[in-house]
């Protein structure tokens, strides 16, 4: 998935490619640590490829605390607003 | 999807004669990851290993159980609402959907300048970088007493799950009723800081219904409960009113194996029928034989922006061996988001890019105070470049307001999930 890109990056030397390529990079590892709990098994919401905008209400609603929640509160105000945007677009990019 | 993209990435890469890792599934340049060690750590790792590098890194985990079987959950079979089946997870999907070739063995010895891993079976394999995921092994020299293996064999710490687990599950219901369990722990830092609490709980729940004359003794080497104080105190208090007795500041300094007895540097002896040692803890033997132990001898210093040892080139350890940042358990959630850290640094190092400078990851993790109902606690790490470690985040993570059914059945669902992160497709 990445390596079209990186060569690319590689390729035009352009600076701005390799920036878009690190924070892509960055995305994926920040998503990827919702996974352990988020991987579709036993009811568990599944990330991949859900609705960007359904995702990120629900995210800001569980750090501004007006979601009904365990977990997801205490979990989501360790991510700026920034990182929840980048994570809810690297998933809503990913195939179910 | 993936495997169109990569067909293109690896035209390009034949032409401009870059980047072995787009090079291709099996050919001879591609770079070589071993794993050692498939728990919660090197099973992801591995995973994500191939998974990121577009199946260009070849990766070999060496892992000497032929199941991945789960420490989480595993105080659940010791107090008999959950049998080993439950808590016993296949390494073959690992091989089948990712390509990670499976070596059911174990490291007799890591060669850092020839970088090879040497087996116990014969034979050695080649890497270009190595994951170390080891785990804990015991002080043993700590308890004079425990030295054979005969004591061994009856102080049991089923701290690893595993055969003994189930030893310890026997144990407790050989035990009349009227006996006493005796629960040691070390001091703080140990695998799963939650871990002993949970099964004080666990054993005293299986009493509670079948054994209601007898008693848990927790001997705490710490000043206090270390993880979830609160929420555990409550459920001793009010659950397990005449069962539990909890004791801190209790380090233990010798154990009688032959007459179950424990022996404390301040403290009068303490005699229990069934007697549950947990050694203090110190990282996995390969990595101190390797000499990657540095503090202390008991853990490994990495560099948290790749999980790359701080004394040895090439090699990165992660999960329980790791010597921990502020506030950062040694559990089994956090190994996988070590091993998944760990895994995009090192497919970035293999492939000529800079690894991530702005890692965060999280923990979660829940205890069952009875056979239905969890607590839980949850923290958001993130990298400090001034102070070069993983701090939390302020205003995040916190703890459960009271246990419950709801969070008993999150706990399931978040080992199901977990497992399928680690393990699965």
């Amino acid at each position: 998935m990445k390596c079209y890109l990186l060569l690319a990056g590689a390729l035009l030397a352009v600076s701005s490619g390799a920036q878009a390529q690190a924070l892509d990079a960055q995305a994926r590892s920040m998503a990827a640590t919702c996974v352990g709990c988020h991987s579709g098994q036993s009811g568990q919401v599944s990330l991949a490829g859900v609705s960007r905008d359904e995702l990120i209400q629900k995210l800001q609603a569980f750090k501004a605390g007006t979601r009904p929640a365990t977990v997801m509160k205490q979990i989501s105000q360790g991510y700026s607003d920034a990182q929840l945007a980048a994570v809810v677009a690297y998933f809503s990019t990913q195939k179910k | 999807m993936q495997r169109r993209q990569f067909v293109r990435g690896a035209s390009a890469a034949g032409v401009l004669g870059l980047v072995s890792a787009c090079a291709g599934r099996s050919g001879a340049s591609a770079p070589k990851v071993v794993v050692v060690g498939g728990g919660y750590g090197g099973a992801t790792a591995a995973k994500y290993v191939r998974m990121w590098s577009d199946y260009g890194i070849e990766v070999t985990l060496i892992e000497p159980n032929a199941s991945f079987i789960s420490c989480p959950m595993s105080n659940l079979v010791v107090g008999g609402s959950r049998a080993m089946a439950d808590i016993t997870q296949s390494f073959a999907p690992l091989a089948k959907y990712h390509g990670v070739r499976l070596v059911q063995d174990r490291v007799t010895r890591i060669d850092p300048q020839r970088r090879r891993v040497l087996l116990a079976q014969g034979g050695e394999l080649a890497y270009d970088r190595l994951i170390l995921s080891p785990g804990v092994d015991f002080v043993w020299s700590n308890l004079p007493g425990m030295a054979s293996e005969a004591a061994q064999a009856k102080v049991l710490h089923a701290w690893k799950a595993g055969v003994q687990t189930v030893a310890l599950r026997r144990q407790l219901e050989a035990m009349p009723d009227g006996g006493v369990y005796a629960l040691s722990i070390p001091l703080a830092p140990y695998r799963c800081p939650p871990g002993p609490y949970e099964r004080a709980c666990q054993v005293a729940h299986y009493f509670s219904q079948f054994k209601p004359r007898s008693k848990v003794l927790i001997l705490d080497a710490n000043e206090d409960v270390t993880s979830k104080a609160a929420l555990f105190k409550k459920a001793w208090a009010e659950r397990y009113k005449n069962i539990v007795e909890y004791r801190p500041a209790h380090k233990a300094v010798d154990v009688d194996a032959a007459t179950g007895t424990l022996k404390f540097e301040f403290h009068d002896d303490v005699k229990a029928d069934v007697l549950n040692v947990i050694p203090d803890n110190r990282a996995g033997e390969i990595a101190v034989t390797t000499g990657l132990a540095n503090m202390d001898r008991r853990w490994c210093e990495v560099d948290f922006l790749t999980f790359e040892s701080t004394v040895a080139k090439n090699i990165h350890v992660l999960g329980d061996a790791v010597q921990i940042a502020p506030a950062m358990p040694k559990s089994g959630h956090m190994a996988n988001q070590h091993g998944k850290t760990c895994a995009a640094a090192v497919v970035a190092l293999l492939t000529g890019q800079p690894p991530n400078e702005q890692p965060i990851y999280n923990n979660v993790c829940y205890s069952f105070v009875s056979s239905t109902e969890a607590v839980h606690v949850a923290s958001v790490h993130r990298y400090d470049a001034a102070k070069k470690t993983m701090l939390t985040v302020p205003g995040s993570g916190g703890l459960s307001g009271a246990a419950s059914e709801l969070e008993g059945r999150y706990a399931m669902a978040w080992a199901a999930n977990i497992w399928a992160d680690t393990l699965g497709r």
